[in-house]
């Protein structure tokens, strides 16, 4: 292994090199530049973090490292040398030659790279074997020793297992030692730890820095979370639009930005609110048991208060019954026993037996705001119809109510006859704001509302969440993993474990050691905006 | 404060695509299609011309029967006023061919409009349904096609009689169960989507939830196989009118004339064009076949999502 490593150069070599690179995507039967003149240089053995909004150019610049344009995107003009090849000149199959045995990539979604009819051993050896980079025999012993060092449990039967048969987070590292196999020159990893629950974020972010250094690989870590970008990267690239707009070592980056772009990214994760308690509880769900298909419990003896006009948190890891909670506030899921007061009256188990009012003073907001709005529906549509099915709003007087709900989520009535499509990340997740909003609710079910959204988007939501709670006294009941979001909106916090409510209390006292064990696990397991966070999460945990 | 870092949520729209108008997208789109489909539409176009004014551009009445038959082609001596001659009872086949058209085009659409109608709602309804009900109608459906369609539409037709109304209705029954399963498999995806939720969670209607929610959005697809649907309802009718147990005459449907003609295939060996009574209504329902199919590979292709490289 070693030996490879020299014959291909020494440590602090220039590995690859971009200069002034330009990168057209094609949308709406037009050329647009995507990549405006980027240069990019990495060293060997160097981990280089590429930061910025989506669509500011990240994954179309990182895949354009290894030579490669997507679909629908085509590398216009400058140079791309890797290790003294030059990559625009290529052909595909030189390029290809070089791609899975000295270029690796690995992809955000694990779970939608692998082909499910293979086991997971001969999918991590294939790009290896089938570049003649080691026998088949070497190929299989090194990846379950690669699998061991990526703490991977069982290394010598995983490879056995078909893809669906491991967690989420153990895919993403079986991807990595997929890309490590045949020991590549760069790796480009394109938000791989995003998909993944913060307590298991930790374990793949030390697996991968832990193999990028012991095998001196150049790599190449695509993210929008600062937090994690500053535990990989020697060094970090922040874009926006498709350029460039500061590159510096992840230290001085963290201590002094230069841009203000930059500290305003910097900056998201400061917000704050101060708490409030209250004893005026408007929804109060007691002893709650709940089972999908009468045999899976996910819910046992759950009860949590909800004081009027406050935030109260839902905090834990997937699959600890968060959103199953939500699904059966909202009639969903009629519960298998306990009781949920609304306003002091006993709220009916299921959806169909609830009456409009009832329904009308619950709305829900959902982490997808893609998938919750009508592709086929304009905004005024979308915003409308509530007032409508509601307030028997209609003409005229509906229309003036939409304009002013637009206006109270701060866009403008252009945004009337749009379709979700025309609408960006953010935007979207405001008109699901004002549909909920238009029903003129008391308590709004907020299921993970910004974890699908960039920092600085997720900020202008927060902030917009907080000034309508101000203005309008709505209840929120937050769901979500992000240990920042809680902190920044909630008045109480309630901790969930495998279905169970660990704890619930005032924020200060949730956020103040000491903590029930799960909850000092998941609080810890939050990245922090320092370079030596991780270190000290590894000498904390040992 | 500096522009840049101020965030505004109005100011995201610099990096979103505007939308053009609905016409003008139908205009790029139409400019897009290839030959194929253009011929397809031309094709259509004069189809649904004839069917439309028959009774303007017949020469002749549907059953108007002349004293005295001509052969096919008997134009070219100058002595008729028949261009395609008449059948062998009298009556001008070009005439019929138009009336046919009418006639077999108009059978055929109102079939497959009825056809989705019921195979749409009932598909829609087992999608949302997802229960006892769903399985009901899913396995109902797995008997009827079991059953060898045309088979079936016979031993129907048999029982009931063939008047034009049984015929449609039979035809359209044993139809829609395509349709259920295309309807319901396209809309099982969208109803588990985040909106539909939304909308029950409103306390929307099923009604609402199924015309507003789901049906624009699985729209492309049904409106394909709708097309796919009409060629072969088209084919079923033709079929049992040569079976004799479709439309009756004395109403024109090609069909049967396809059927009448066939008697003269045998003496083809001494006057080709004999073989036109059966070669013309047989080539008007192929050439719409495949003009249909063009429009609807094109429209197919168009929504698949499949797009070309650039």
């Amino acid at each position: 292994m070693s030996t490879n490593t020299e014959q291909r150069g020494e440590k602090g070599d220039i590995l690859l090199d971009m200069r002034d690179v330009r990168i057209d995507g094609f949308s709406d039967e037009r050329w647009h530049e995507i990549i405006k003149g980027v240069d990019l240089t990495l060293k060997r053995g160097e981990v280089l973090g590429l930061i910025g909004e989506s669509g500011a150019g990240k994954s179309t610049l990182g895949k354009a490292a290894m030579g490669y344009a997507q679909p629908g995107c085509k590398i216009k003009s400058g140079s791309i040398m890797f290790d003294g090849i030059d990559l625009m000149a290529a052909t595909e199959a030189e390029k290809r030659e070089l791609w899975g045995s000295r270029i690796a990539y690995v992809a955000q979604s694990a779970a939608a790279s692998f082909n499910p009819a293979h086991r997971l051993l001969d999918q991590t050896i294939e790009a290896t074997v089938g570049h003649n980079v080691s026998s088949e025999e070497d190929a299989r012993k090194d990846a379950v020793e690669l699998y061991d060092s990526l703490s991977l449990p069982h290394p010598n039967s995983i490879g056995e297992r078909y893809p669906h048969q491991v967690s989420g987070g153990q895919l993403q590292r079986v991807m990595t030692a997929m890309a490590m196999s045949p020991r590549p020159d760069l790796i480009i990893f394109d938000e791989p730890t995003t998909a993944l629950d913060v307590t298991t974020q930790v374990e793949v972010l030390l697996a991968m820095r832990e193999i990028v250094e012991r095998f001196n690989t150049a790599a190449i870590y695509i993210t929008h979370d600062l937090a994690v970008v500053a535990q990989m990267a020697d060094r970090i690239k922040v874009l926006r639009y498709g350029e460039e707009v500061e590159d510096a070592t992840t230290e001085s980056m963290l201590s002094a930005p230069k841009e203000d772009y930059t500290k305003s990214l910097w900056s998201v994760r400061a917000l704050e609110k101060s708490e409030s308690p209250s004893d005026d509880i408007v929804l109060d769900i007691k002893n709650i048991d709940a089972a999908y298909a009468r045999s899976v419990k996910v819910l046992k003896d759950v009860s949590i208060k909800v004081p009027r006009g406050r935030t109260v948190s839902i905090v834990g890891e997937s699959g600890s019954g968060k959103s199953t909670t939500a699904r059966v506030l909202t009639g969903l899921l009629p519960p298998e026993a306990g009781t949920i007061k609304f306003n002091g009256e006993v709220l009916p188990a299921e959806l169909k037996n609830r009456s409009k009012d009832q329904l009308r003073r619950i709305q829900m907001i959902y982490q997808m705001a893609d998938t919750a709005m009508n592709p086929k529906q304009t905004v005024g549509e979308i915003i409308g119809r509530p007032l409508d099915f509601y307030h028997e709003l209609s003409g005229a007087d509906r229309d003036k109510r939409v304009s002013e709900l637009l206006d109270l989520i701060e866009l403008d009535d252009s945004f009337i006859d749009r379709l979700p499509s025309e609408l960006s990340g953010g935007q979207k997740q405001r008109i699901c704001i004002a549909r909920a909003l238009a029903a003129e609710p008391e308590v709004i079910i907020c299921d993970e509302v910004t974890s699908a959204l960039d920092q600085i988007v997720q900020e202008g939501i927060l902030k917009l969440l907080l000034r309508l709670q101000k203005e309008l006294g709505i209840t929120y009941l937050f769901i979500t993993h992000d240990i920042a979001v809680v902190s920044a909106i909630s008045d109480e916090i309630v901790v969930m474990f495998q279905g169970e409510v660990v704890e619930q209390g005032l924020k200060s006292q949730i956020l103040q050691p000491p903590y029930p064990d799960y909850t000092q696990l998941l609080l810890s397991s939050v990245p922090e905006m320092d370079p030596n966070w991780l270190d000290k999460f590894v000498e904390a945990r040992d | 404060m500096n522009e840049e870092k101020t965030y505004s949520a109005a100011g995201e729209v610099g990096q979103v695509r505007v939308r053009r108008s609905r016409w003008e997208r139908i205009r790029i789109e139409l400019k897009k299609a290839p030959v194929s489909a253009w011929f397809g539409m031309i094709v259509i176009a004069i189809y649904a011309f004839v069917a439309i004014f028959a009774q303007f551009l017949a020469p002749f009445g549907e059953a108007q029967i002349f004293p005295k038959a001509d052969l096919p082609w008997a134009m070219l001596g100058g002595e008729t006023q028949h261009f395609f001659g008449t059948d062998q009872i009298g009556r001008d086949t070009l005439s019929r061919m138009i009336f046919g058209a009418q006639n077999t085009i108009g059978i055929a659409l109102t079939t497959t409009v009825l056809s989705f109608l019921i195979g749409g709602s009932l598909g829609l309804i087992a999608a949302i349904n997802q229960s006892w009900l769903d399985q009901l109608l899913s396995r109902g459906v797995d008997v009827i096609m079991s059953i060898p369609s045309l088979i079936f539409a016979l031993m129907l037709l048999s029982i009931f009689g063939s008047s034009i109304p049984t015929l449609i209705f039979i035809i359209a029954a044993l139809d829609s169960t395509r349709v259920f399963r295309l309807t319901r498999s396209v809309a099982i995806n969208v109803v588990v989507m985040d909106y539909v939720e939304a909308a029950r969670l409103r306390g929307e209607g099923l009604g609402w939830v199924m015309r507003r929610e789901i049906l624009p959005n699985i729209l492309p697809p049904l409106v394909a196989e709708f097309g796919l649907r009409f060629s072969f309802v088209f084919l079923i009718i033709a079929a049992l009118s040569f079976l004799g147990l479709g439309i009756q005459p004395p109403t024109a449907d090609w069909g049967s004339m396809v059927r009448d003609g066939s008697r003269f295939i045998q003496f083809v060996a001494y006057d080709w064009t004999l073989a036109l009574p059966s070669l013309l209504p047989a080539g008007a329902v192929a050439l719409l076949t495949v003009a249909v199919n063009f429009v609807v590979d094109w429209f197919l292709h168009k929504t698949s999502g499949l797009r070309d490289e650039h």
